[in-house]
């Protein structure tokens, strides 16, 4: 940030070459910290255009009635908000986290592969004109859900094609930097860190960009497939030419369900950074939730059917994707209980960094709970695709991901700027954060076990006060992003001076380097114990 | 973009904002057969298996709740009595093998109990054994339809369309709507026709779907299938009492995917049968001879009938389509083209499009239809009269 801007100067000297300057140090830019920091902005940009979608379509609910946009704009809306928001915002903003953090965490001086790392980035912009220019296109914006199930994504018109480009591009995107993390972090760590001794977050996104490596292959061949199905004949999904629909899904969560973990999984190492040292006490249990993860990472594949309990498998079929998923609820238990025993007779504080780390605890494990119920396949067919599923995944996504992206961000704030952010403004982010998120999503739950289904642009009139309370929450939470980018800002323009390690007991070699970081860190790699 | 935002729209915008009246003040009354006012849990149950929910649903709410309440009672106690400005001084202890196993296999038993409990509701509601009325469901876009293939009422087909107008649902179009919704309990949940079975008999549906992927959803009678085109799935369902259950699709069909809902009603044995009697006179009477000819007025008066059924959807009442999404049939080429190649999209449909294959319609209806769209809006095709022997001929 422009902390670090000024203060490149200062090191250059010490540095076999000189980097560009002005735009050219962005477009050409090399180092993890500022490739870290185009991730963490484009995200950030990306968050708002899904957000502009989702209050537009919570305005048409707000009452019943077709009032502001047609029915075929309102399924654009919807598409166009998990898309935007699973590629552009929550996904790029994890690997802004990942640059920035990983060579510090790790003590190595930057990326494995630094211009394949450039590239990684440059790939997002052009990915995200097409996602948001394919409004524009005559039939406007793809309206199959972001799920893009055929045969009705079949039927889309061009702006099908163009998210279809988006996404393989953002796919090769992640496969590169996933490359490149697990390349960092086993090959560049510091003399002494062995694989057990890594900071929590590291071995969360090791075990990630495995599983990014694993499944974006497989995203690519189903939207190749509906490519082909669309353009050139082929009948993989159409059953008249010999294919299936059902197997798109099959495809499609295969790659689906990892995918909602590739989501969560750094946000669990976040929140595991965070939550000691706001306590003052060691990590709860380290080698328990590196086992926990790595679970959740092997069960993540063999649960994937049970997001299509409604499409008519065999009695088996349900009975093994629900028991399979419903273990997935035994590490997810074992993380939640270290972060209290972790919390347990510590010495806490809560600074926002911490406030938002057990507000994910607290908000996050309601999402988990309601997971469990889904599992359970007879009360799957009751809820599935109901609002009550919008509900569940609004709170281990919102409140899950995006939580733990507000905490990591506090937290490592005065690293990356060199300046401390304004507390008290954090913490109204927070307690607004907080109320209008449960105040949108709580309210779904009641929707969805009544019967409402979910991707309609009306309703029956009997829903209307819920509704009209979930568009009230969606735009005070909507507004209260706002105060997260002012203190951004004021951050990044100044205030009080951050001293190297400012939390005073966070353990890691990230704290052990001046505020803020420096262009060039540990071009002679520390030594761990 | 900007014709998406319908004149009035601000103005709509503004009045929502300015009066946050809700559907209490509305006095808007529960709806027979479907939700009730701000319903909150489930729907009342009309079967077993719609009672097996329930219970199930109570049991893991319980369990959630208990596993909520101690996991955060020790959390918050911790913030409480562990916080820094109280005096805690932190331990140091971080590790405890025994405490790890206690709260893995702890809850890995909790789960093993639950996943027994709905071990016996899974196989209930796959058992589509032994019907008493077997009955098709197709799914299109954007409504239902209904082939009685075995049992009491067999050879009954029908289509079931929603009958809320659209003056009740287009605010931009219609200023008068909000008034006439509110008057209307069971908006958006009410078809024409309804699908009707005998009370306390064990109804198999099997259910496919036309173009895209559809879901048969009926909170109350415990059921929700996917429909999925060139398939056959099936589930089933009990109705112990007489009565209306409603219900909605639940897998995003496209545009009108909010508007094709599902209303089934149970009648009595001697009212089924009696309703069984009538609809079959009725379809008896409907039953047009192919061989017949036309007028041109007469076929084209029935073919606007049609296509207010089947097209108007996509194609709009006045002929010009979506811009982008479906084409227009105004001044069409393929309207004005040739006459067979008119009648063969009819009966195929296109391929990689919405278009799909009416040749579910009669002969008669068909070709009514193409007439009617060869006339209408305009349109002067040179072959402008095509009567139910041509369709029937490019049928074979």
């Amino acid at each position: 940030m422009s902390a670090v801007i000024g203060h490149h100067d200062d090191h250059s000297h010490d540095h076999a070459h000189d980097h560009p300057t002005g735009w050219r140090r962005w477009l050409y830019a090399t180092n993890h910290k500022d490739i870290g920091t185009m991730y963490l902005w484009f995200s950030f940009a990306m968050l708002i255009v899904g957000g502009l979608n989702a209050l537009l379509l919570r305005t048409e609910l707000f009452q019943p009635g077709l009032q502001i946009v047609s029915p075929e704009f309102f399924n654009q809306l919807t598409t166009m908000h998990g898309l935007i928001m699973v590629f552009g915002a929550i996904m790029p903003a994890f690997v802004g986290f990942a640059n920035w953090q990983l060579p510090l965490m790790i003590g190595a001086s930057d990326m494995a592969f630094a211009r394949m790392n450039n590239f990684s980035f440059w790939l997002l912009p052009p990915a995200a004109l097409l996602l948001v220019g394919s409004y524009f296109v005559p039939g406007g914006a793809t309206a199959a859900g972001w799920t893009i199930y055929a045969p009705l994504s079949v039927q889309m018109g061009p702006g099908m094609d163009l998210a279809i480009f988006a996404l393989h591009i953002l796919g090769a995107s992640s496969i590169m930097g996933s490359i490149n993390i697990v390349t960092t972090i086993l090959n560049m760590r510091a003399p002494g860190m062995t694989l057990m001794k890594m900071p929590l977050f590291v071995w969360t996104w090791l075990i990630t960009a495995y599983l990014l490596i694993a499944v974006m292959p497989v995203l690519a061949g189903a939207i190749t497939m509906l490519l082909t199905d669309r353009h050139f004949g082929t009948s993989f999904f159409n059953a008249a030419g010999g294919g299936d629909p059902v197997m798109f899904q099959h495809i499609f969560w295969f790659f689906g369900h990892p995918e909602v973990y590739i989501m969560i999984l750094p946000a669990f190492g976040i929140v595991s950074e965070i939550i000691p040292t706001f306590a003052r006490k060691r990590l709860f249990g380290y080698s328990s939730m590196v086992y926990a993860t790595a679970s959740i990472a092997i069960l993540s594949f063999i649960v994937w059917a049970h997001h299509m309990f409604t499409t008519g498998m065999p009695v088996t079929g349900q009975l093994f994707f629900m028991y399979a998923t419903m273990l997935i609820a035994v590490p997810t238990g074992v993380k939640i209980f270290n972060w209290v025993a972790t919390m347990w007779r510590g010495s806490m504080t809560f600074e926002t960094p911490m406030l938002f780390a057990i507000g994910f605890i607290f908000v996050f494990t309601m999402g988990g709970l309601t997971g469990i119920i889904l599992s359970v396949a007879p009360l799957d067919i009751a809820l599935h695709d109901t609002y009550y599923v919008v509900a569940h995944f609004h709170y281990v996504l919102v409140a899950g991901s995006l939580y733990a992206l507000f905490a990591g961000t506090y937290y490592w704030l005065p690293k990356w700027t060199g300046h401390m952010y304004d507390e008290r403004l954090g913490k109204w982010h927070f307690w607004m954060s907080l109320l209008s998120f449960n105040l949108t999503f709580f309210p779904m739950h009641f929707l969805g076990l009544a019967g409402m289904p979910r991707r309609y642009a009306d309703y029956p009139m009997q829903f209307a006060d819920f509704n009209a309370i979930v568009t009230v929450g969606a735009f005070w939470f909507g507004l209260s992003q706002l105060i997260f980018l002012w203190v951004i800002i004021k951050c990044i323009r100044g205030g009080e001076k951050a001293a190297d390690n400012p939390w005073g007991a966070a353990d890691g070699l990230e704290w052990t380097i001046p505020s803020p970081a420096p262009f060039h860190t540990f071009e002679t790699p520390p030594v761990v114990k | 973009m900007a014709d998406i935002f319908k004149k009035g729209a601000l103005r709509t915008a503004a009045a929502a904002l300015a009066c946050m009246t809700t559907s209490a003040a509305w006095a808007v009354k529960d709806m027979p057969g479907g939700p009730t006012v701000n319903q909150w849990n489930l729907a009342e149950p009309a079967n077993a298996i719609a009672r097996g929910q329930i219970w199930l649903h109570e049991l893991l709410m319980w369990v959630c709740v208990l596993i909520f309440i101690g996991v955060f009672a020790v959390m918050f106690y911790s913030m409480w009595a562990h916080r820094k400005s109280r005096g805690a001084k932190s331990a140091d202890f971080h590790e405890s093998t025994t405490v790890e196993i206690v709260w893995t296999v702890v809850p890995f038993l909790i789960v093993v109990g639950l996943g027994i409990a709905a071990t016996g509701e899974v196989i209930a509601q796959k058992d589509t054994s032994n019907p008493d009325l077997t009955v098709k469901v197709t799914g299109y876009q954007w409504k239902w339809g209904y082939d009685y293939l075995k049992g009491e009422g067999e050879g009954i087909a029908f289509l079931s369309n929603l009958s809320t107008p659209r003056e009740q649902i287009e605010d931009r179009n219609y200023p008068d709507a909000r008034a006439k919704r509110e008057a209307n309990p069971t908006y958006l949940m009410e078809v024409d026709n309804p699908l009707v079975v005998p009370t306390d008999k064990k109804v198999r549906l099997v259910i496919t779907a036309n173009d895209v992927i559809h879901s048969y959803y009926v909170p109350r009678l415990g059921i929700k299938q996917d429909a999925i085109p060139g398939f056959i799935r099936d589930t089933w369902f009990r109705a112990d009492k007489p009565g209306v259950y409603r219900g909605a699709c639940t897998e995003l069909c496209g545009k009108d995917h909010a508007f094709m809902p599902i209303v089934v009603e149970a009648k009595s044995d001697a009212d089924y049968r009696k309703w069984v009697e009538e609809k079959k006179k009725e379809m008896l009477a409907r039953a047009d001879d192919p061989n017949k000819e036309w007028a041109l007025a007469d076929l084209s008066a029935r073919g606007e009938k049609v296509y207010a059924a089947n097209c108007v959807a996509c194609h709009q009442a006045n002929g010009k389509g979506v811009a982008g999404a479906f084409p227009a049939l105004e001044g069409s080429k393929l309207v004005l083209g040739k006459r067979d190649d008119h009648i063969a999209i009819m009966l195929n449909g296109k391929a990689g499009t919405a278009m799909a294959s009416f040749k579910g319609l009669s002969d008669t209806e068909l070709a009514a239809v193409i007439t009617y769209s060869r006339n209408a809006w305009g349109n002067k095709a040179e072959d402008n009269l095509v009567q139910p022997q041509a369709v029937k001929a490019a049928r074979k």
